[in-house]
């Protein structure tokens, strides 16, 4: 009997183990493979000049640009209209079919694949609201594209709140609202920063619904109704057109670092905050 | 004069009927308590009384309380001014995760508008009445989740003193303390009748034997018995109150 319990132990340690393994291996492999022919190709020039000849040559300052733009178009709006959201349904909704069928729309929305948010940010946006290719078609886009993520983030960050705070406030006389903004949000606020960067790797990511709303001239964007060619559309082109590979695995391998750089940011912005109190 | 009556109060959980006809009359600068096995009610009828059920879905209630003569079951009644007259500590000690300083200032800085020195003399003030001034005196701004156990709930009635209330309920505020934190709290309970009336929900019986004027016997979601606590310790006048205080059962 002991035998073929330590038997059967043994399988499923080793199973588990094989499964984590592959996870970490695939994903490093990956990792290296972009990294190691990517890297080679970035330089300063790399990051701070314009691309010349279609891109085979010079820099993609203009896409990080254009990337970082159109993010934070997306994350204006994305951001408060998702809190507010979370903060309706956790704090204030009871249990009804508008709640259900809120919460039904937001499944249906975290389900669409992302080309298809591509295809109505170009119709509606582009075509209908006369918005053109532009920074703010595509921050527009993107901000539909990640509302159920950020919500659920959020939704899930605001119930890690105990409820003994929520009722020790309302029994002091303070109003929800005074409750939601004075302990709620400040409680939550680390699981609310991570949803956000989260939604931001997301946005950051995206290329399909970009290059259908954004547009993909190589300019550099000013005005929010300029056209933008972001990194993940650059690198789009540059493989699909065959123009450089070395260029395209460059924007690849300095996208990964700018996402592994934004993830870093929140740990460190957790531990700073853990512990230590709010004080006036 | 009575600063709490509690007059012809049912109060349903959807189809349960969990507060029957209760009455209820507690005298002012008093502690009363409430006694009675696990689930009987005496919490909810506390928690009525600062309309904390309101949270619930599928509430309802019927009959008045009445807090220093005002019913606050009249409709349009004004909750939040309820609860800043009625504090309440619970049974966990749930300290927010701000300084030891910004706890305590919480309720005055919702309700009314204090210069810095003001609200420092009132925290200051809450906390000796505490007995909680000398221990935290040099660690204001520091995270009131470092205080231990006995100190949590300290400073939450700290918290609760702040807001300057006529009446403090307590459901259980004992239950997670060791004997020593324990001893200290049902000191200030004593303490503190001088200024504030207090309703306590208690599951232990020589604690309300201790520190009560007044022992309510509830069972079943009725008051069966209300009297002097020495009277009810040792002349109940119904049976189930005997039973109960003997340990026949709960």
């Amino acid at each position: 009997m002991k035998g073929a319990k330590d038997w059967r132990e043994m399988i499923g340690w080793s199973s588990l183990w094989l499964a984590a393994g592959l996870s970490v291996l695939s994903l490093g492999a990956i990792l290296w493979y972009i990294l190691s022919r990517g890297l080679s190709a970035v330089s300063l020039e790399f990051l701070t000049q314009a691309p010349r000849r279609l891109g085979s040559e010079g820099g993609i300052f203009p896409t990080i640009v254009s990337t970082l733009y159109v993010t934070a178009v997306a994350m204006a709006m994305a951001v408060p209209v998702s809190l507010g959201t979370a903060i309706y349904l956790r704090e204030y909704m009871r249990p009804s079919p508008a709640e259900r069928l809120i919460r039904f729309s937001l499944q249906v929305l975290a389900g669409i694949p992302s080309i298809v948010f591509g295809l109505f940010g170009f119709t509606f946006f582009v075509i209908k609201l006369r918005m053109g290719f532009s920074v703010v078609a595509g921050g527009l886009t993107l901000a539909i594209m990640v509302l159920p993520t950020l919500i659920r983030a959020f939704e899930e960050a605001i119930a890690t709140v105990p409820r003994e705070y929520r009722e020790a406030s309302l029994a002091l006389g303070a109003d929800r609202w005074q409750t939601v903004r004075r302990i709620v949000l400040p409680t939550a606020n680390p699981g609310l920063l991570t949803g956000i960067v989260l939604a931001i790797g997301r946005a950051v990511g995206e290329s399909a619904a970009v290059i259908l709303t954004a547009g993909s001239a190589m300019r550099m964007p000013v005005f929010p109704t300029d056209q933008a060619r972001t990194m993940t559309v650059h690198l789009y082109i540059l493989a699909t057109e065959g123009l450089s590979d070395v260029h395209a695995y460059g924007t690849a391998a300095v996208l990964i670092v700018m996402v592994l750089l934004l993830n870093q940011l929140t740990t460190v912005t957790r531990a700073r905050r853990r512990g230590e109190p709010r004080t006036r | 004069m009575n600063a709490i009556e509690v007059k012809k109060l049912n109060l349903y959980y959807s189809q349960l009927h969990a507060l029957k006809d209760v009455h209820l009359e507690c005298p002012a600068r008093q502690v009363a308590a409430l006694i009675g096995p696990s689930g009987c009610g005496k919490s909810t009828l506390l928690k009525s009384i600062n309309r904390m059920n309101d949270l619930i879905d599928g509430c309802r209630v019927e009959g008045s309380v009445l807090v220093n003569g005002e019913d606050v079951y009249i409709p349009g009644y004004d909750v939040v001014e309820l609860r800043k007259r009625v504090g309440m500590v619970f049974q966990k000690p749930a300290p927010f995760p701000m300084s030891i300083f910004d706890n305590v200032a919480y309720g005055p800085r919702l309700h009314g508008k204090y210069s810095r020195l003001e609200l420092k003399e009132l925290v200051e003030k809450a906390l000796r009445d505490v007995a909680l001034w000398d221990e935290v005196k040099d660690r204001l701004t520091k995270s009131a989740l470092g205080l231990s156990g006995g100190q949590q709930q300290r400073l939450v009635i700290a918290r609760v003193l702040a807001v300057k209330p006529e009446v403090i309920l307590m459901d259980e505020p004992a239950s997670a303390l060791d004997p020593i934190a324990t001893g200290r709290l049902e000191e200030l309970i004593i303490e503190l009748k001088k200024d504030y009336t207090i309703v306590i929900v208690t599951h232990n019986l020589q604690q309300a034997a201790r520190i009560s004027d007044q022992t309510s016997f509830v069972l079943h979601g009725e008051v069966v018995e209300t009297g002097p606590t020495g009277a009810i310790f040792t002349r109940p006048r119904d049976s189930r109150t005997e039973a109960y205080i003997t340990g026949r059962f709960g």
